[in-house]
């Protein structure tokens, strides 16, 4: 008999092997779903992916440090290659494919011209220390993104280095230090307030930086509540980091007000711009009285989200804080652009440098592409739509699920599990469920401030079909949920993806984070055993 | 507006479900002082596909491509052939428009990819456990620190005048804000700096770079020893990956993290960003590390599957208590240095970095043979230092005027110092040819 060429299961001296082939095929396959293996799997010494020249014979000068012995890389050719990355890929769900309503990520469409102009040859190739007289257009480029982030937030300055979210609060957080340094304040402030729904970056950011993070409760209204902020406001306040909208959806609409008793305390305000495509080019924060907002890119201006990363987090300044703006930025002496670097004569008393060279200037091109493509009428309709779109799904599942606040929301719909009680199916469960249904699920269980929280993100993308078609498979799921004899089937969810539910706790407690030689012994290895 | 699908139509029914009149009611809750009543002004309006086009060749046109030109710029960021495959693989969709895998049972694409990258990692590094990769190397040589900081509880790090000047600026930018003492070494020009005697028992950490800034190949053995003795870290940066293919891997110099610039395999130069920071350390620090990591595990079938994991470092659950803010990582990056490294495999990574190593021993040759220029490089691997009779800004500047992107004066990272006033750092990769070499000497000669 031949044995099996499963290749889907456990590794002997990774984690458990357990019982495998559930399709019944020879394979593991199942059609277009290929199991495949590790590239360590799969190497064999004498194949290489690239044909490069024999390289000409020199005297060594590494100092005597020539590496000795294998590093261990496994040899593909170019075919096993491509084949191997496109297997792979297909067992991800993408914005490509269909609703991605991660809350709080905006997962809108991510248009191919960005991709395209930002590989230019002229943009990007271009070496980062050129001089710059042979990168005008460079230069020219990042401060035209740098008008429009500046015109449509109503801000007079940004530092556009930040690589992401975080990286630019960071930045921000560090402009309001130095700007407290600089009024002799920055021993006396160590208090940062931060709504108990803010994403982790904020508490994290913060405290890096050294501030004690206090949690300032919501309202019934699933707003800051202005009285207990207003009570915790005191000589000890650095800053306040607010998002808005905030992560329940929600406008602060009590932010000018916010912004004021902020500032009378001689504190400043960080807005967390994550959620930003809510109101770009409706609502400008600057009219709102913050300090400093960072802009994800890869939000609201669709540079791809790339399986996690790269990102780029530019942080608009008020004028308060604009002269402590970190290195580099992009100078315009008569016709000439120019960037200020390290230990340029500059107004102002930078923080510092937070990242090398310029910036993501990759996700900049991109981002102004897609900026251009709006417009400012665009883009103004990229709001709209994506409120309405949010509220269409909060108001056509509102009578069979439990939106967590009265609306109406902004860009994105949140719901608790309170609609699940007693039915023994949890918000995983649901969410889970979802993806046998063709989606991917909802940001689950934040903000933490709802319990079992669902967060709905539609984004301005997604036709009102998709949308109609989306709200009926949750109507389904959460009747079936509700019938209170589907528990273990929504439990066993998903049935249909590439793979089951993970076991999570496993991969915590016995961490294999590479690929060992000896995770995989040859006489366990049922290929070589085929073969022999 | 060819990215919205909602007609008017659509707009206007779905308004009725809701119940609400038009769509400014909707925002009801944003105060009228702010809300614009037309849209911002001093904006264009959209533009098709074309007109955007026209407009990014024009930034281009205004630029001088290295593509078109003889090009010898390092410096931490390296001009390398990418294979047509990369670029491909990272543009298909599933990959370029995924999100961070939460959800692992329909993301095992980019976790297995991030898994072998991972391993990949460790491999090059000589190390134990590596994460799944960092905003690039220079915010990751910050991160590091801070890691040495967590580890030792310890306070000061000592810094070395070899490590890449910006990547020094990050850290005392990092020091100053965060409340740590970063002691910076002058920079190293000759590659003889020695900071044992400099270690003590409130260090936490040495940062010193191999091949260092001026492109010198040192032996950390004996300072790894000396951080251990005193119970400090030694952190090593690479800010040229490549090099690893031929120089002894910091993991076997007894590097306790190891941080590198990952741009050369499998991303373009691009200005400077996006790259990818490679981060790795041993296991036992594993707990303490910055950034995401994925881990094998296996599904409700018993079929092996990857997650990931050891998330309670991190600040969506820990919030004011975790190892750092990260919450993005590199992940398209790293997908392109893995699809790189995996086409060049043990033999091609071997092969591509002694071509890098034969380029810059021809380069350094012809270089140093031309009347008044000193190689200051007894060692180096693709990069070194020369120093000129005179300024070298305005001899790169000459070059540029003739086409030809000739290294980087050392000045424009460590200005007003004098001492580094004539140095020139030049670069040579696998790309460099004799139509680049030739002109570029060519060229020296006439304007020094």
């Amino acid at each position: 008999m031949v044995q099996s060429l499963d290749r889907s299961q456990g590794r002997a001296g990774g984690v458990a092997a357990g019982p495998t082939n559930t399709h019944g095929t020879f394979t593991g396959n199942r059609a277009l779903q290929i199991e495949e293996p590790l590239i360590f799997e799969m190497g064999q010494a004498g194949r290489c992916g690239v044909d490069l020249p024999e390289p000409p014979k020199v005297k060594d000068r590494l100092n005597g440090l020539r590496r000795a012995g294998e590093i261990g890389l496994p040899g593909l050719s170019e075919p096993q290659v491509v084949q191997h990355y496109t297997r792979l890929s297909q067992k991800n769900y993408a914005i490509d494919m269909g609703v991605y309503p991660l809350g709080s990520c905006t997962m809108k469409h991510n248009p191919r011209i960005n991709e395209k102009v930002a590989r230019f040859p002229g943009i990007g190739d271009l070496h980062p220390l050129q001089p710059v007289s042979t990168v005008q257009g460079a230069l020219e480029l990042i401060d035209r993104l740098a008008h429009w982030l500046k015109t449509l937030t109503g801000m007079p300055a940004v530092a556009m280095s930040p690589a992401a979210g975080a990286h630019g609060e960071m930045c921000g957080m560090m402009a309001i230090a130095a700007a407290l340094e600089a009024k002799g304040e920055r021993a006396q402030r160590k208090t940062v307030l931060a709504p108990e729904s803010a994403h982790g970056t904020n508490p994290a950011t913060a405290a890096a930086l050294g501030f004690t993070v206090k949690p300032i409760p919501a309202n019934e209204r699933g707003r800051v509540d202005l009285a207990a902020l207003k009570a915790a406001l005191g000589p000890d306040v650095a800053a306040i980091m607010l998002t808005n909208p905030n992560t329940c959806g929600l406008f602060e609409g009590e932010i000018v007000e916010i912004s004021k008793a902020v500032h009378a305390a001689g504190a400043y305000f960080y807005c967390d711009g994550a959620n930003f495509n809510a109101i770009v080019g409706r609502v400008r924060p600057g009219d709102l009285g913050i300090d400093c907002m960072h802009i994800n890119l890869h939000k609201t201006f669709s540079t791809p989200h790339g399986g996690g990363g790269p990102g780029a987090g530019p942080v608009v300044l008020s004028a308060a804080l604009a002269p402590y703006a970190p290195y580099p930025w992009i100078v315009k002496d008569g016709e000439k652009w120019r960037v200020a670097e390290d230990g340029a004569k500059v107004e102002g008393t930078p923080l510092g440098r937070l990242k090398a060279f310029h910036g993501q200037m990759g996700m900049f091109t991109r981002a102004l592409a897609y900026i251009m493509s709006h417009g400012a009428d665009g883009l103004k309709q990229v709001a709209e739509d994506a409120v309405l779109n949010a509220n269409y799904v909060m108001a056509a599942l509102k009578d069979v699920m439990s939106p967590a606040f009265e609306g109406p929301c902004m860009h994105e719909a949140l719901f608790d599990d309170s609609f699940l009680k007693d039915t023994g199916v949890s918000t995983l469960d649901f969410a889970k469920a979802m993806i046998d249904e063709g989606y991917h699920p909802m940001t689950m269980y934040f903000p933490l401030v709802v319990h079992g929280a669902m967060l709905i993100e539609p984004t301005e993308s997604v036709a009102k079909e998709d949308l109609d078609q989306f709200i009926g498979a949750l109507r389904s799921l959460t009747a079936r949920a509700k019938t209170g004899t589907t528990a273990e089937a929504f439990k066993a969810a998903p049935l249909y993806a590439p793979r089951r539910r993970l076991d999570e706790t496993l991969a915590a407690r016995k961490p294999i984070l590479r690929w060992k030689p000896s995770n995989n012994p040859p006489e366990t290895d049922p290929l070589k055993q085929a073969a022999e | 507006m060819r990215y919205l699908p909602l007609t008017d139509a659509d707009r206007r029914e779905m308004l009725s479900v809701i119940g609400a009149k038009s769509v400014d009611e909707l925002f009801r809750d944003v105060p009228t002082s702010a809300v614009l009543g037309a849209k911002i002004g001093g904006l264009p309006d959209h533009q098709g596909e074309l007109e955007v086009e026209r407009a990014f060749q024009a930034y281009a046109a205004k630029n001088l491509s290295p593509a078109t030109t003889p090009f010898f710029i390092g410096a931490g960021a390296y001009r390398h052939h990418v294979p047509s495959t990369v670029d491909y693989m990272i543009q298909r969709g599933e990959f370029l428009t995924s999100y961070t895998p939460y959800q692992p049972e329909i993301t095992q694409g980019t976790l297995q990819y991030l898994f072998e990258f991972q391993t990949q990692i460790t491999l090059l590094t000589g190390m134990e456990v590596a994460n799944a990769s960092m905003y690039d190397g220079s915010t990751g040589t910050a991160e590091a620190v801070l890691m040495a900081n967590r580890v030792t509880r310890r306070h000061k790090a000592l810094i070395s005048g070899g490590l890449h000047p910006q990547y020094r600026s990050i850290i005392e930018t990092t020091a100053k804000w965060e409340g740590f003492g970063a002691v910076i070494g002058k920079p190293d020009v000759d590659g003889l700096e020695d900071l044992i005697a400099a270690v003590d028992k409130d260090t936490s950490c040495v940062v010193v770079q191999n091949p260092s800034f001026f492109g010198h190949v040192r032996d950390f053995a004996k300072l790894a020893a000396a951080c251990h003795a005193a119970g400090a870290l030694l952190i090593v940066v690479v800010t040229e990956v490549v090099s690893l293919g031929l120089i002894k891997p910091p993991g076997e110099m007894g590097a306790d993290i190891v941080v590198c610039e990952g741009q050369s395999i499998g991303n373009g130069l691009g200005f400077g960003g996006p790259y990818v920071g490679l981060f790795a350390t041993r296991e036992k620090y594993m707990r303490q590390m910055p950034g995401r990591l994925v881990g094998e595990t296996v599904d409700a079938d018993g079929k092996r599957g990857f997650v990931l994991t050891l998330s309670t470092r991190e600040q969506h659950i820990r919030r004011e208590k975790a190892t750092s803010n990260i919450c993005t990582n590199a992940g398209l990056c790293a997908l392109a240095f893995t699809v790189h490294l995996t086409l060049l495999g043990e033999a091609g990574f071997k092969r591509l970095a002694e071509i890098n190593h034969a380029k810059a021993s021809e380069l350094a040759d012809r270089v140093a043979a031309i009347p008044g220029v000193k190689l200051l490089n007894d060692s180096f691997f693709n990069e070194f230092t020369v120093r000129l009779p005179k300024p070298a800004a305005p001899v790169v500047e000459a070059l540029a005027a003739k086409r030809i992107l000739g290294g980087l004066p050392v000045s424009r990272l460590i200005p007003n110092d004098p001492s580094v006033e004539n140095l020139l750092l030049l670069a040579a990769t696998e790309t460099a040819t004799e139509h680049g070499m030739g002109p570029l000497v060519a060229a020296l000669k006439e304007v020094l």
